[in-house]
């Protein structure tokens, strides 16, 4: 969801560019997060954890704990919080580590 | 291999005000950062600084790191290298920094360490449920980006960061539907607290969480109120619907380079965890490694840029560089920071710092 209106702050988003998640096809803007983009399409299931298969989120969002690691244009371990997004990006939930390409 | 005077990791407040000081008089600053753009985390905050007019006060965090940005890419002193980080810095003194897939050597002169904090998590069932944020994640999600976290909000914690991210939420147009802290007290200023309770939002002391709750996503949380020794009370449960936690329960020191150049550390919990011995002129125990900032120990963003510009000062003056004020400027820097640090707000902070020097 995104906000509207705001009293303080003028939001310039960037041009808007299509992606895909899970093959489900979502716009958002250039120069946004991943994660931002997912979280205004009302996503915030990011990956499955390695050990219990647990579902994850987004926790930091500055790039630090690890928490949204996700699968895009076939990499492993990207930080959704902190990669811009891009017109086509292939985005995909993580389970476990990832593979190495 | 290349030589510089000065590098800075981390370009949040203190790295930037480390950068500009150094470089005015007259060292050459490489500055680097992870991320891709200059600012760190004040480009989130929203809310009007306190303090004196030397320390920003009734500026926004936002505008204070658009101007620092702006005047660190314009001097032709400073290096910025964005997109890259600092994997290690080694015996015979070289850095080793990772930019866009490759690895370059740096053998910096002096190096200033001033890579902040992250936020702590809180230890209680389902703490990884998705909908589960630092209260500054949440804060960026909104404040930079204009997304909205989900629908309804329980925060933990009753500090300024949990009191002003509340405030930002209603801002946004999210629900806030209670704010909860386990002390006794309202830790944040008084003047943001009055102006989410004005707006509806409940604050309930002595309460914590005592399990979240949702199948795929956090849906609610049960709270609990606490005794005096901040043990449990039976029977004081109380459901709260939130699609949305926020943890705003402290930050804690990002000493990872400090530890692997082997710098002294010490537990000081009033820094926030973690935090290396320092001088008066923040040199760690490695000669040549200065800190500045949170990673020094958790404090306010106006107190970082003053640790900022002091290491700054310090580090270019050990080099030999000198001018007419650098006396009387590192004095006015030290004054600042007392008088941050001041009175009852500044307590822990001065107890803190008093076990962490060298």
């Amino acid at each position: 969801m995104r906000i509207e209106q705001h009293p303080i702050l003028d939001f310039k988003n960037g041009n808007k560019v299509k992606f895909t998640f899970q093959g489900r096809e979502l716009e958002g803007y250039e120069g946004e997060t991943i994660a931002s983009a997912l979280h205004a399409a009302g996503i915030r299931t990011m990956r499955e954890s390695a050990h219990l298969h647990r579902p994850r989120g987004l926790f930091c969002n500055i790039g630090n704990c690890s928490s949204c690691l996700m699968v895009v244009n076939g990499e492993s371990n990207v930080r959704v919080c902190v990669e811009r997004l891009r017109e086509g990006m292939v985005v995909e939930t993580q389970k476990g580590k990832g593979e190495l390409k | 291999m290349k030589h510089r005077e000065i590098a800075i990791i981390g370009g949040g407040p203190a790295g930037l005000a480390a950068a500009l000081r150094a470089a005015n008089l007259g060292a050459r600053v490489l500055l680097i950062d992870r991320s891709d753009y200059l600012g760190g985390q004040l480009i989130k905050q929203t809310h009007r600084f306190f303090g004196s007019k030397e320390q920003r006060a009734s500026e926004r965090g936002i505008d204070i790191a658009r101007e620092l940005a702006a005047g660190v890419t314009a001097n032709e002193k400073i290096q910025v290298m964005t997109e890259a980080t600092a994997l290690g810095y080694y015996e015979d003194g070289v850095l080793l920094v990772e930019h866009h897939n490759k690895i370059t050597a740096v053998k910096p002169d002096r190096l200033i360490i001033a890579t902040g904090g992250a936020e702590k998590n809180l230890m209680f069932p389902n703490n990884d449920l998705p909908g589960i944020y630092g209260a500054g994640a949440v804060q960026t999600l909104v404040n930079v980006f204009g997304v909205k976290p989900g629908k309804k909000v329980l925060m933990v914690g009753a500090g300024n960061i949990g009191v002003i991210v509340s405030y930002q939420l209603l801002q946004a147009g999210v629900e806030v539907a209670a704010i909860i802290e386990a002390a006794p007290r309202i830790g944040a200023y008084w003047v943001h607290a009055a102006k989410v309770v004005r707006a509806g939002v409940p604050i309930y002391t002595r309460h914590t969480i005592k399990r979240a709750y949702g199948e795929q996503e956090v849906s609610g949380a049960t709270i609990v109120q606490l005794d005096e020794n901040l043990q449990p009370v039976p029977g004081t449960e109380k459901d709260i619907d939130a699609d949305v936690i926020c943890l705003s329960v402290g930050l804690t020191p990002l000493t990872e380079l400090l530890w692997q150049a082997g710098c002294q550390m010490i537990f000081v919990p009033e820094l926030g965890g973690n935090v290396p011995l320092r001088n008066e002129f923040l040199e760690t125990s490695v000669p040549g490694i200065y800190v500045a900032g949170d990673v020094a120990g958790i404090e306010e963003a106006s107190a970082a840029m003053m640790e900022g510009a002091l290491a700054g000062l310090n580090a270019a003056a050990s080099l030999g560089y000198t001018s007419e004020s650098l006396a009387s400027d590192r004095k006015n820097v030290l004054a600042q920071l007392a008088g941050l640090r001041s009175g009852p707000v500044g307590e822990k902070i001065r107890k803190g710092l008093a076990q962490a020097m060298l």
